[in-house]
């Protein structure tokens, strides 16, 4: 789950990590207000979405003026944002984020992240901050300085010294990047983060060592112990039909193409989505439904296909394993008496008491298409999918 | 023997008065594995369909000898669990439990190395549909009927997508020596590559059959390995040519983040390491049976 900028600011703040002075407005005239509390002469009001790329993209201005503020502000509440991060529609601004601006010196790259092949977390710095960590890897590989945490005892002073003078930070701040750090890793393994990522880190003209932005992403898997962090979960940053998936219980992830795909596990659904690709078709979605394929969450996974207007043809795919394929053709078959489904639907099932299944949905007299490989399957919906079925390969349950 | 287990293997089941833990056990038992217990803290005593339970793993493991553990606990007791276990001596465990914090996980595999390789327990999983050597023992929740005896070892991080891999080689009629899930967490107990390196050394094993997916660096790892150390033809299909990046698909490790991570680039590193990739997971049985044709 991702957090806006301010919330994951707040929160680092909270272990130690020193930010600008800055507020959350939720409308123009607050974010005037907001600066004038705030103080100074310059501001930056910043667009708060879930996505990186903000600046390039306009999401973030300086302004030197109450009325520049307020008209700035004017040009980004209600506007949807499109960031190299955010896809084609962009996301939506609804709350912006005022901050007195700082006398930069340097900037500084810092993450912490689930280094997957140390299978530890692990700190990742650069002096090229400013940059993303992905171009940084590219154009400057040796500017990276990178550090694991022995999970039994923590981060230690050491590792964060070792950070601060590969980095070339003033001697007479140590001890600030020491605090900086410890406190970003405390906060990443307090409320299980995979992601906390300052970019940049800035030192000061007047010495200090601020988070200029910050982003938090936490592990799904543990917010059943955060409510806090749950609490912040921003449904207007999210694709509609994502968030009413994780609603029902199911594993969703939106596409563009327009062949909506229903299947039980996550490694068939990502290979179903593929084979309907060489079979020269494009996935509309990725669905896992879970192991089981019950009769309710075969229903609803087709009313969230369905809700999803791009949608031309539904390839149902179940490999039926403790369940039997009796049992999911009948839910199948309940689901389509349910949901109103006005496109073909291709339905392959496999595994235990396949042939019970097939006879099911034949008998069923639903204009349902059959198939019996992978392969076949992927074919049947992207030819239902161009309405150019011929004759033999159209295996319609006609009763 | 198979790796990890055979018929003789006694099993204990943590979490066994759970609905889904005990109908798999009946499953389990119909197949003919030894399952001897099972642990649930405070139910010490009782019996579950005939099977006596205790409260902790020690001393299920002092009552029943038993060697591995099935552990179907709660996401946020699991990782717990599982560290019971490799404390009782048990020598092999399957974790099925979806849904456990990565961070649970990293103090998993730090607890593990408290204890001498000797006596490490071995961990696959979590997140996964468990192992199975055919018609020998089951420690999982896969359907045993699909699986024929056979030469091919199988190690996938999906479970249905390793059933539709099984029943193409039973089609072909072809069977596996065993097939071991690792799940589809980021952080797993055992990697492709610590189970490849099981099957290079086991002598039921011909061919190996790896199916990976986005995400993570293991199937590079692995390629590395087979590309120095393993003599048996290596098969492999990689899900996920259609994902997208930054995404996570199901699987909580499924979702490409760094260099290396997506389905193209790994079927690219297998291909360099000399292992055989199936095109689409249609033809995985089928690429299989012209390899094994091949080689015989």
């Amino acid at each position: 789950m991702d957090i806006h900028e301010y919330q994951a600011k707040e929160i680092l703040a909270s272990f130690g990590v020193d930010i600008p002075p800055g507020a959350l407005a939720y409308s123009p005239e607050q974010a005037a207000y907001r600066a004038r509390e705030i103080g100074g002469e310059r501001w930056v009001v910043k667009a708060q979405v879930h996505a990186g790329g903000r600046g390039k993209a306009g999401g973030v201005k300086v302004c030197a003026s109450d009325q520049e503020i307020q008209k700035t502000c004017e040009g980004l509440f209600g506007r949807k944002l499109v960031t190299h991060q955010t896809g084609p529609e962009g996301k939506g601004i609804y709350r912006v984020y005022v901050e007195g601006a700082v006398p930069i010196e340097r900037e500084i790259y810092l993450g912490l992240v689930l280094d997957r092949t140390s299978q530890r977390v692990m700190i990742v710095a650069s002096a090229e901050g400013g940059m993303e960590i992905e171009e940084i890897s590219a154009q400057k590989p040796d500017s990276i300085v990178r550090a694991t945490v022995e999970p039994a005892v923590g981060l230690q002073d050491f590792q964060c010294r070792q950070i601060a003078f590969k980095l070339g930070i003033d001697p007479a701040l140590t001890q600030r990047m020491v605090r900086t750090l410890q406190g970003c890793y405390r906060a990443f393994r307090e409320y299980d983060a995979t992601m906390v990522e300052i970019n940049p880190l800035v030192v000061t003209g007047d010495n200090r060592i601020l988070a200029l932005d910050a982003k938090m992403t936490f592990d799904d898997n543990a917010l059943f112990r955060h409510p806090q962090i749950s609490e912040l979960r921003d449904k207007s940053q999210e694709d509609p039909r994502e968030s009413r998936a994780a609603d029902r219980g199911l594993s969703y992830v939106g596409l563009d193409g327009n062949i909506g795909c229903i299947v039980n596990g996550a490694g068939l659904a990502m290979a179903t989505m593929d084979t309907i690709k060489l079979a020269g078709g494009e996935p509309a979605n990725f669905l896992d439904i879970g192991g089981g394929a019950t009769p309710e969450r075969v229903a609803k996974a087709f009313r969230l296909v369905m809700s999803d207007s791009n949608v031309q043809a539904v390839l149902v795919n179940i490999f039926a394993g403790i369940n039997r394929c009796d049992w999911v053709a009948e839910g199948v078959i309940q689901a389509l008496r349910e949901v109103q489904v006005d496109v073909p639907v291709i339905v392959r099932l496999a595994g235990t008491n396949v042939e019970a299944g097939q006879k099911i949905l034949a008998e069923s007299g639903l204009p349902l298409i059959r198939a019996n490989t992978l392969m076949e399957a992927a074919e049947r919906a992207v030819g239902a999918w161009k309405n150019d079925l011929t004759q033999d390969t159209r295996v319609r349950a006609v009763k | 023997m198979s790796i990890f287990i055979d018929e003789s293997t006694r099993v204990i089941v943590q979490g066994i008065t759970g609905k889904m833990a005990r109908f798999h056990t009946n499953d389990m038992l119909n197949y003919g594995t030894r399952v001897v217990g099972g642990v649930v803290p405070g139910k010490g005593g009782q019996l579950v369909d005939g099977l006596p339970v205790f409260d902790t793993v020690e001393e299920a493991v002092a009552e029943t000898g038993a060697e591995a553990s099935l552990v179907f606990v709660p996401p946020p007791f699991a990782a717990d669990s599982i560290m019971e276990a490799a404390d009782a001596g048990i020598c092999y465990c399957v974790c099925i439990t979806d849904g456990i914090p990565a961070q649970d996980m990293i103090r998993v595999k730090r607890y593990m190395y408290r204890y001498p390789k000797e006596r490490r327990m071995v961990l696959t999983g979590p997140n996964c549909a468990g192992t199975i050597s055919p018609g020998k023992a089951l420690l999982g929740i896969m359907p045993g009927h699909i699986y024929l005896p056979g030469p091919v070892g199988i190690i996938g991080r999906s479970g249905t997508l390793g059933y539709e891999a099984a029943a193409q080689l039973k089609a072909h009629g072809i069977g596996v020596s065993t097939s071991v899930g690792i799940g589809g967490d980021p952080i797993n107990g055992s990697s492709f590559r610590d189970i490849i390196q099981h099957f290079q050394n086991d002598d039921d094993t011909q061919v190996i059959c790896m199916i990976g997916e986005i995400g993570g660096p293991q199937e590079a790892e692995a390629a590395a390995y087979i590309r120095d150390h393993v003599t048996k033809p290596v098969i492999a299909y990689v899900a996920g040519l259609t994902a997208p990046k930054g995404r996570t698909m199901g699987h909580a490790g499924a979702i490409i983040s760094a260099f290396g991570e997506s389905a193209s680039e790994k079927v690219e590193i297998l291909t360099a390491a000399g292992v055989t990739v199936a095109p689409n997971p249609a033809v995985i049985g089928d690429t299989i049976a012209r390899v094994m044709a091949e080689a015989a």
